[in-house]
């Protein structure tokens, strides 16, 4: 890990900072997110000696597979400009509703397609009402997210456990990494680990993903500009759905049960995330890549708390918050900076 | 056609559509359950779901009036949930009579002692609301984040600081001078309903009776103008987050003192969305200007009124979630302009089209 | 009228808004391969002529023919799938995003997926770039670009997304310097060769005579006239700008000329050096009490600037200025308005009223901004006010508790007066008082802005219309590039004042 902190020698540093520099000054959230990371990840190794084990990281992409794949889809929403605060509710509506369904006997083949395009059609309601009514995106998926838990509710007020072979199956089975013994991780944080490589592809390298970009900048502009704005939006949170009933899935696996209580004020940890990974909540700037730090650093606190014992479990909240409000003025500084420099 | 002024007047005034709300579910309750109005006397005071609609309502009502002025001002406040679970840690902790890790019995954890004297206990809880109010008004006015950005760092912090502040313990409260507040009773009506009473007015005289009111829907309205009328904008953001602070820590003293206990992570838990759409009700813009404390108190005693009916009828407590998001949505139709003109595009598509037809 | 070169035309159009016409029987042509300047001052039609060429707004009357067919335009979308496209001053692209997205971004290469092929988008882009004479690193972020490049970028991704015919450049060069304008013009001639129509807004005059081949003037919503540049001398596009010969002389006459005599009293404000860097250079004025001193210049000129700069609405960096021999140390509207200072900006919609607000709150507003939080003005106090005012100025209106959007645009400018008369100021700041207001409205106001100097107040009468500011002021200041390029007492001629405007000749 800490061998990526010096790419550079001095010399060499020297010869490229005039190349460097812009890199630094259109990249340095995104890079000082990766560094807290490494520091606090390696720091934390130093205090706990526990933590140095391969599996300890491999952990992050277990525990952490469903806050990625909504902070996956969250990011598209918060480059845009807007928020979605429904994803925690319909990632819990999915485990209750998967675990009934299961339950009454239908099979897994039917039940993980029919709950992604739950997810998928709650997005699209919410991203028309966004954008056709003007309705703020906060205020429209504070009302998706009541709306999501109530029909939770509805489904079953209990924790029904979920039985299914398949999903069993899926729960235990362990894909070991290569070349690294014992270190293993579940097919779910593969499903992650797809999502979020689909998502740069998106980001990078279609029209979709820079129209995106486009929208959250100067949503005028991209009007103006002949972009597809109005599908672009709608097809934005519909993706946020389908993300969320996606890891609403993964919840269920890991947990084989669903519950219509699950994962409160789980968007916070999203939406803490995305912004700790470089992406201004003001829109248009910012990546999927560091949305994926973002987790890491949320999931490092916690296992810091978990290897510490003594600390205890809200310091993970006021500790994402502080450091929420700390990304936010280290973008503001950069932002400002590469604008006085251009 | 023509209408009387008298009546003009009264279709004009800010109550009435949240009055006509309120109207219409107890109208709804008057034809499906009209158990709802029985109200009864026990041990010298009122009792009945009218007053449970009132007693459960002064915090949101409380809360609204915060988030009135805030949404006034052209922003919002989405921390109020956090500051009421802050404000109730406060209380719970100061009466605890064995504060901090220190190894206690049961029987002196359970006994009707504060370890703070209930004046300073309740100064402590206001202190702390205003405190947090002011964080809030401090990032919006001084560093210029965008409100639903500023609010939303303590939304997530908050929570944290509460358990913090109860070391992470659901704290019950036995010190029963401190339940009054949620549960005590001044000549038959619920002590929440004076408290309600007072804030309401006291705020409406500060803001009615001075300029502040008017400097608020100014800045709402037009910042720029009002700018360039010499109005500092700033302290005018300041004093609405600061405001809706000092509502949110009451909205806290009144809730944990009515649960007898504070839960740092559930008392006061969706109160941001509940007192938004009690603004929405109220018809405060979501875009700021124009504002009616006493409307968003009805706002705040509609949303109440119909969680009750909905219990009264047989809607379980969990499924009305879903069924206050339709409310939103609906409330939601009916003040947006978009909504509004889409409908009469439709309206004068048909008519368009009954032209061609002709 | 059937000329083959014409490539856009415009005829009889006409657009009023509620309380003021903005257009009237306005007919205009473009030629391809043709520079035309299209002129006015504030407020005589510009902006909504192309509003309506571009489909922001529609005409209620005239048609509109590209390419020798009529056509309709819905939007500015759609004027740009026809080709007609605009470059506005703020460009419409996203910052955020790289030059080459900007210019191809919807018609971007693709390869497998629908992937963009970046490496051919960037070729493709740094080529359309290049064919302007631009050569840049298009990978870049376009907020990293100065304006000038982003105007290019602008004009790139038109000529290349919707292979435009017209161009229309709104105040392209207000925020470039010498060397950027220098290269837009090249490009602006390049695209001339290549024949294509280029409308060129600018208030500019030296520029209009660099690149224009000709020239369309609008006053107050009419047509002055089209002329070829070389046949409208520099002088007389000002005077056709400026109206001298206006016809509504006769409405207007009633108000009493009052400027014989400069008044000798008490100096009350002082400005020495005041500047500010970008807006204005630093500049000396002195204003005394019972005085109207009138501020001639041209759009873009520095009067705003200036205004905005005594009462407060920005700092200066450069002099101080004094008022009643006091040097005043803090710059913010609260402390003109506490130092007896007011000023009706130019922008009255946005800067002056509060149209969602009634006339009463609207009027008592500054007064109450100085009175503070809690020295509240009881609602009598307040209707006593409003009353007093409304009945002084003369604004028409049902009652105090109207709103204040919903009146006319000279009403508008009355409350807004009434607002700064309210508060009792010593001097008075008036950016554009009598723009977009009817004739009537016009008349009052400058008979009261001369009543205002006989109670002894004093006044900065700025203003595009020359013949008002001569016949209100007791001296004139001519300003010319954010300078201070005159003064002079108020019998001065127009002709003075329109050669010192104009500059270099």
């Amino acid at each position: 890990m800490a061998s990526q902190t010096d790419v550079f020698s001095p010399t060499r540093a020297e010869h490229l900072w005039l190349r460097v520099r812009p890199f630094l000054l259109n990249n340095g959230p995104l890079l000082i997110t990766i560094l807290v990371f490494i520091l606090g990840y390696t720091l934390a190794g130093l205090v706990y000696p526990n933590m140095q084990k391969p599996q300890v990281f491999f952990n992050l992409f277990i525990n952490n597979a469903s806050l990625l794949i909504i902070s996956i889809g969250m990011t598209f929403v918060v480059l845009l400009k807007g928020i979605d605060l429904s994803v925690a509710s319909v990632l819990a509506l999915t485990t209750i509703a998967s675990a009934v369904l299961l339950k009454n006997g239908m099979s897994p083949a039917l039940v993980i397609p029919l709950m992604l395009l739950m997810g998928i059609t709650f997005g699209f309601v919410m991203g028309s009402i966004h954008h056709y009514l003007k309705v703020e995106s906060f205020i429209v998926t504070l009302m998706g997210s009541f709306f999501a838990r109530g029909m939770g509710a509805i489904i079953s007020n209990l924790s029904v456990t979920i039985n299914d072979p398949f999903y069993r199956a899926l729960a235990l089975t362990q894909i070991p990494i290569p070349l690294i013994p014992k270190a293993y991780v579940y097919p779910y944080s593969i499903v992650a680990i797809v999502l979020l490589l689909v998502a740069i592809y998106l980001a990078f390298f279609t029209r979709f993903g820079r129209t995106v970009y486009a929208i959250g900048n100067n949503e005028q502009s991209a009007m103006l500009m002949g972009l597809p704005v109005a599908r672009t939006k709608i097809i934005v949170y519909s993706f946020s759905g389908f993300c969320s009933a996606l890891a609403g899935i993964v919840f269920s696996i890991s947990l084989s049960s669903g519950y219509g209580y699950y994962a409160p004020a789980m968007e916070m940890d999203a939406i803490a995330s995305v912004v700790m990974g470089g992406t201004l909540l003001t829109g248009g700037v910012g990546n999927v890549i560091g949305t994926l730090f973002g987790v890491l650093i949320n999931g490092t606190i916690i296992s810091i708390l978990q290897f510490n014992g003594t600390l205890s479990s809200w310091w993970t909240k006021i500790a994402v918050g502080v450091l929420t409000l700390a990304f936010i003025g280290i973008q503001s500084t950069f932002y400002s900076r590469r604008k006085r420099v251009g | 056609m023509k209408k009387s002024p008298f009546f003009k007047q009264i279709r004009e005034s800010r109550l009435f559509w949240p009055v006509v709300a309120l109207g219409l579910i107890f109208l709804f309750d008057a034809i499906y359950a009209p158990d709802f109005f029985k109200i009864g006397v026990l041990d010298g005071h009122l009792y009945g779901n009218l007053i449970v609609v009132l007693n459960d309502g002064a915090p949101l009502a409380l809360v609204a009036m915060g988030m009135t002025l805030v949404i006034a001002t052209g922003g919002v406040d989405l921390s109020v949930g956090a500051v009421i679970a802050i404000s109730a840690a406060m209380g719970a902790v100061l009466i605890n009579p064995a504060l901090g890790n220190q190894l206690i019995t049961n029987d002196i954890l359970t006994a009707n002692k504060t370890n703070t004297p209930l004046g300073i206990i309740i100064l402590a809880d206001l202190a702390a609301g205003t405190l947090c109010g002011l964080w809030n008004g401090f990032l919006v006015s001084r560093a210029r984040i965008q409100p639903m950005v500023a609010t939303l760092i303590l939304m997530v912090a908050g929570r944290g600081i509460a358990q913090l502040i109860t070391n992470g313990q659901i704290m019950t409260i036995y010190y029963t001078p401190y339940f009054w507040f949620g549960n005590g009773f001044i000549l038959g009506l619920p002590v929440s309903v004076y408290i309600v009473g007072v804030v309401l007015l006291l705020a409406t005289l500060l803001v009615r009776k001075t300029s502040i009111g008017m400097f608020i829907e100014a800045v709402g309205l037009n910042p720029k103008s009002t700018f360039y009328s010499g109005i500092n904008e700033k302290n005018i953001k300041l004093f609405a987050y600061t405001f809706c602070g000092f509502c949110g820590a009451i909205a806290g003293l009144i809730l944990s003192s009515y649960v007898k206990s504070a839960d740092a992570n559930n008392i006061g838990l969706s109160y941001e969305l509940d007192a938004i759409l009690a603004v929405a009700i109220g018809g405060t813009s979501m875009q700021g200007g124009r504002f009616s404390l006493s409307a968003s108190v009805v706002g705040a005693l509609v949303i109440w009124a119909f969680t009750l009916t909905m219990y009264t009828v047989g809607v379980p407590a969990d499924a009305l979630k879903a069924a206050k998001a339709l409310l939103v949505l609906v409330v939601i139709l009916m003040y947006s302009n978009q909504a509004r003109t889409l409908l009469t595009r439709l309206a004068e598509r048909k008519g368009a089209q009954h032209g061609i037809a002709d | 009228m059937d000329d083959p070169k014409v490539i856009l035309s415009a005829k009889g159009i006409t657009k009023s808004f509620p309380g003021v016409t903005a257009l009237e029987d306005v007919d205009f042509s473009l030629r391809r391969g043709e520079i035309h300047a299209l002129m006015g001052e504030n407020g005589a039609g510009k902006s909504t002529l192309i509003k309506i060429i571009t489909g922001v707004e529609h005409a209620d009357r005239g048609t509109l023919e590209y390419d020798g067919r009529q056509i309709e335009v819905h939007s500015p979308l759609h004027a740009q799938q026809i080709g007609i496209s605009t470059v506005y001053q703020e460009v419409n692209l996203c910052t955020n995003i790289s030059v080459a997205e900007n210019i191809m971004l919807g018609r971007e290469p693709q390869t497998w997926f629908g992937a963009i092929h970046w490496r051919k988008m960037n070729r493709l882009a740094a080529d359309a770039l290049h064919r302007l004479g631009i050569d840049i690193d298009v990978t870049r972020p376009l907020g990293s670009y100065s304006v000038a490049i982003q105007q290019m970028v602008a004009i790139a991704r038109s000529l290349e997304i919707s292979s435009a015919q017209v161009l229309i450049l709104d105040e392209p060069t207000s925020s470039l310097d010498v060397h950027e304008t220098r290269q837009l013009f090249d490009v602006m001639l390049r695209l001339k060769e290549q024949g294509i129509g280029i409308i060129f807004i600018t208030h500019f005059l030296d520029q209009v005579y660099q690149v224009a081949d000709r020239i369309t003037v609008l006053r107050n919503g009419r047509l002055v006239g089209t002329y070829p540049t070389e046949m409208l001398p520099r002088i007389q596009l000002i005077a056709s700008m400026l109206g001298r010969s206006s016809t509504d002389l006769e409405e207007v006459s009633r108000v009493k000329f009052h400027r014989e005599t400069t008044p000798q009293n008490g100096k009350l404000l002082e400005l020495h050096g005041l500047g500010r860097k970008g807006s204005l250079e630093p500049i000396d004025l002195e204003l005394r009490s019972s005085e109207v001193v009138g501020i001639a210049g041209l759009l873009g000129s520095g009067r705003t600037e200036m205004a905005n700069l005594i009462f407060g609405i920005d700092s200066p960096d450069l002099g101080f200025m004094t008022i009643e021999e006091k040097k005043v140390t803090r710059f913010s509207p609260l402390e003109s308005i506490n130092a007896g200072v007011g000023l009706c900006p130019e922008n009255r919609k946005e800067e002056g009223i509060v149209g969602d607000m009634t006339l009463r709150e609207n009027i008592i507003l500054a007064l109450q901004a100085r009175l503070g939080w809690f020295k509240h003005l009881s609602h009598a106090r307040q209707d006593e006010i409003a009353s007093h005012f409304i009945q002084v100025l003369g604004i028409v209106t049902p009652s105090a508790d109207q709103l204040v959007k919903n009146l006319s645009g000279g009403n508008q400018q009355k409350v807004i007066l009434a607002r700064w008369l309210a508060t009792n100021p010593q001097v008075l700041i008036l950016d554009e008082p009598t723009r977009g207001i009817d004739v009537g409205a016009k008349a009052e106001i400058q008979r009261l802005v001369l009543e205002l100097a006989e109670e002894g107040k004093s006044c900065i009468f700025i203003s595009s219309e020359l013949e008002e500011v001569m016949r209100c002021s007791h001296r004139i200041v001519v300003l010319r590039d954010r300078k201070k390029a005159a003064e002079f007492p108020g019998n001065v001629d127009d002709e003075t004042i329109m050669k010192t405007m104009a500059g270099n000749l």
